[in-house]
């Protein structure tokens, strides 16, 4: 087998390209803020740029494969199978990524953008935390001034994410606004950048917002669908049926399905967090269950209420815990090209508990909900299906909810979810 | 259709608070207060006072969920009106209060709650309640196409924002595509009062000048009658946000007192300059 395609091979511009504005047909765009267009413009050119300038594009290799540890390998997962109808199943391991998922793939991107537009402080949201440990990570390795954003909630379901965080040096600040989530981290985020554009650029985790990020992020993350495809043609000698991965945000799921776009008899399966149950109302899964609106800067599939007032979204798993989506998705759903399918939290314990056991790989829960698809999708297709499946990142950071979840230790034995102590008191004790 | 010749549109009236105040040698005093803050009668009962000690024109607030240009205090005012079930259609019914009591006002919003109930239709049924036009913290008008044409078919103003950071270019599209009044982001930040009036302010009016004639609004940060004076010098409309809603907690003769300040602030009569 030749040589793998470099995470560089994904910046190169390609049909799939929105159009001059950030428009993935109807969607995308520019929903913001005037005093925020000078910032995503001059990322937008500096991206340009950077995208076309080989000195950029060597760096970025080399960081990705001597810094992330790429490229990331291909694993089958045969006694897995057994439970999916026989299905081959094979799992890109973004798990196996510096900082234990896909996310490294972003912000090593971003962070050597940032140096290139000449700014010294970076800010992002995060979720689960597996973005801002990377971002925190990245800002460590480039020597950036990192702030990150993340719901109270979410703070406190992550501790230990939090903790990484202030180990590489960040300063975590927990939001006590809105529903305390990922949604109003993102507020946050953008609250700090109207003020801070000057020496700060946001490294936004997810293929969303306004253009260029939704372009820009995807362009980072490509690498994980070129390396799948070629390593999946030099073992099988196929193409996959179907290549599978979790969408809260989306970005995983455009980078490993965006360089199968062309090959037509491959669906591409998003599987979203349908929490308690889509028809409960407790969920998730923007496309499944959401409408078009404009949130964080693009228009896209929103859960939102009669009065276009954002809803709150559930789902166990804290990255997928957004009622958003990238615009990319909403663009591919709506043109049919991939199909965008729920699962609920206990499909995906359930898958999650499937992997630790057959594979012997720990999964985060997001990416539970990807196993969750192949499991269901396998048993519907039988063995003669093969699967990819992104395996976006791993689950040391949910062991606790799992533990909780499975009743596997005394629950008296698990730390109680106190309230994360803000940064000043943290720094106090001279992290 | 409204804009047949010679019937009196949104914009007419929006363009004659602005005639009115310059005709007296003054700026405008623009006044915001969101809908349902405390309640959605409470909210008409404040709107009422601020037009009634000296508000030329109110910007009434349509809540909204996630609004990232807004600072603790406005945050915190909409919260409590989304938690107290305020609806989209209470604004328009906090207009038509406001229109008939002869009193002009524009509703403020973030883009997806008129996405949802339809570019159109909130253009039309903003008309019918007697509003003037509307503020788009959110919406540029790159994404623009069909408010335009709405607001044209309606008869209504289109402000959109020029901010520090937009380039020579961007404030000709902008402007260009406002209508009745251009509001300026005085500091690159999100709302809320502050000590001093940004020094950035005047030269964003200045650069805004070069490229339009329309009026000039500055807003963001503006909380006492001295510093409302201070903006009156070079702006056409002073707007106050933060400052009110902060004042609306504690209840409307304290709207009522900052506001009569302001008023005096924009003719040059305020006091401990």
């Amino acid at each position: 087998m030749g040589p793998l395609p470099s995470a560089s091979d994904g910046l190169a511009r390609h049909a799939h390209d929105p159009d001059v504005g950030g428009h993935f047909g109807r969607f995308g765009g520019r929903y913001m803020p005037e005093a925020l267009i000078a910032a995503v413009d001059e990322v937008a050119a500096e991206y340009e740029k950077a995208r076309q300038d080989p000195e950029f594009l060597d760096e970025l290799d080399r960081l990705q494969r001597d810094y992330a540890g790429r490229p990331s390998p291909v694993t089958e997962a045969r006694r897995l199978s057994e439970h999916a109808g026989g299905a081959t199943i094979l799992l890109k391991r973004e798990d196996l990524n510096h900082t234990g998922s896909h996310k490294i793939n972003n912000v090593l991107g971003q962070a050597l953008l940032t140096v290139r537009m000449g700014k010294t402080r970076v800010i992002a949201e995060t979720g689960a935390g597996q973005h801002g440990v990377a971002t925190a990570t990245a800002a460590a390795l480039l020597g950036l001034e990192c702030v990150v954003y993340m719901g109270e909630v979410d703070t406190e379901r992550q501790a230990l994410n939090v903790a990484r965080m202030r180990l590489l040096g960040a300063e975590v600040i927990p939001v006590t606004t809105g529903s305390r989530t990922l949604k109003d981290a993102l507020n946050e985020a953008y609250r700090d950048w109207v003020s801070s554009v000057g020496h700060t650029h946001y490294v936004l985790g997810t293929a969303a917002g306004p253009h260029p990020f939704p372009m820009m992020v995807r362009d980072f993350h490509r690498v994980i669908g070129l390396e799948a495809r070629a390593q999946v043609l030099a073992s099988h000698g196929r193409l996959p049926d179907a290549v599978l991965a979790c969408v809260g945000g989306g970005s995983n799921a455009i980078g490993i399905f965006h360089p199968f776009l062309d090959d037509e008899g491959v669906r591409l399966v998003g599987c979203e967090a349908a929490g308690d149950g889509v028809d409960t109302g407790r969920h998730a899964a923007s496309i499944t269950g959401g409408s078009p609106g404009a949130l964080h800067g693009a228009l896209t599939y929103v859960l939102q209420d009669e009065d276009g007032q954002t809803v709150e979204s559930h789902s166990i798993s804290a990255g997928l815990d957004y009622p958003g989506v990238g615009p990319e998705h909403s663009y591919l759903a709506e043109i049919g090209r991939a199909e965008y399918v729920p699962v609920t939290d206990t499909e995906a314990m359930e898958a999650f508990r499937l992997l630790c056991r057959t594979e012997g790989i720990i999964p985060a829960i997001e990416t539970a909900h990807a196993i969750a698809g192949a499991l269901r999708l396998g048993r519907e297709l039988g063995p003669d299906a093969t699967l990819l499946v992104n395996l976006s990142g791993r689950g040391d950071k949910d062991v606790e909810t799992a533990a909780r979840w499975f009743e596997v230790v005394d629950p008296a034995a698990l730390p109680t979810t106190e309230p994360v102590p803000d940064d000043a008191a943290a720094g106090e004790r001279e992290l | 259709m409204s804009t047949g010749a010679g019937a009196r549109t949104g914009l007419t009236v929006l363009d004659e608070v602005f005639t009115t105040a310059r005709a007296e040698g003054r700026a405008a005093l623009i006044g915001y207060l969101p809908t349902g803050y405390p309640t959605v009668a409470g909210s008409k009962g404040l709107l009422a006072q601020t037009l009634d000690a000296g508000a030329d024109l109110l910007e009434v607030g349509l809540p909204y969920s996630d609004p990232v240009l807004d600072g603790p205090v406005i945050q915190h005012a909409v919260e409590t009106a989304l938690r107290g079930g305020v609806r989209t259609r209470d604004t328009l019914e906090v207009i038509e209060s406001i229109a008939a009591r002869g009193g002009r006002a524009v509703v403020m919003t973030y883009w997806n709650p008129v996405l949802h109930y339809g570019v159109e239709a909130f253009a039309r049924d903003l008309a019918a309640a007697g509003g003037l036009g509307i503020i788009t913290p959110d919406l540029v008008p790159d994404e623009a196409g069909d408010w335009l044409d709405a607001a044209d078919r309606y008869g209504l103003g289109r402000t959109f924002l020029v901010a520090p950071s937009s380039t020579e270019q961007r404030i000709a599209s902008t402007t260009a595509a406002t209508s009745g009044f251009v509001y300026a982001a005085s500091t690159m930040g999100v709302t809320g009062a502050r000590d001093a009036v940004s020094d950035t302010a005047p030269a964003l009016v200045a650069r805004t000048r070069a490229h339009t004639d329309l009026p000039i609004g500055v807003g963001l940060g503006v909380r006492s009658g001295a510093q409302a004076g201070e903006v009156a010098q070079f702006a056409d409309g002073v707007i106050v946000g933060s400052a009110l809603v902060s004042a609306a907690e504690h209840g409307r003769a304290a709207v009522a007192r900052l506001t009569t300040e302001l008023a005096a602030g924009v003719r040059g009569n305020h006091t401990g300059r």
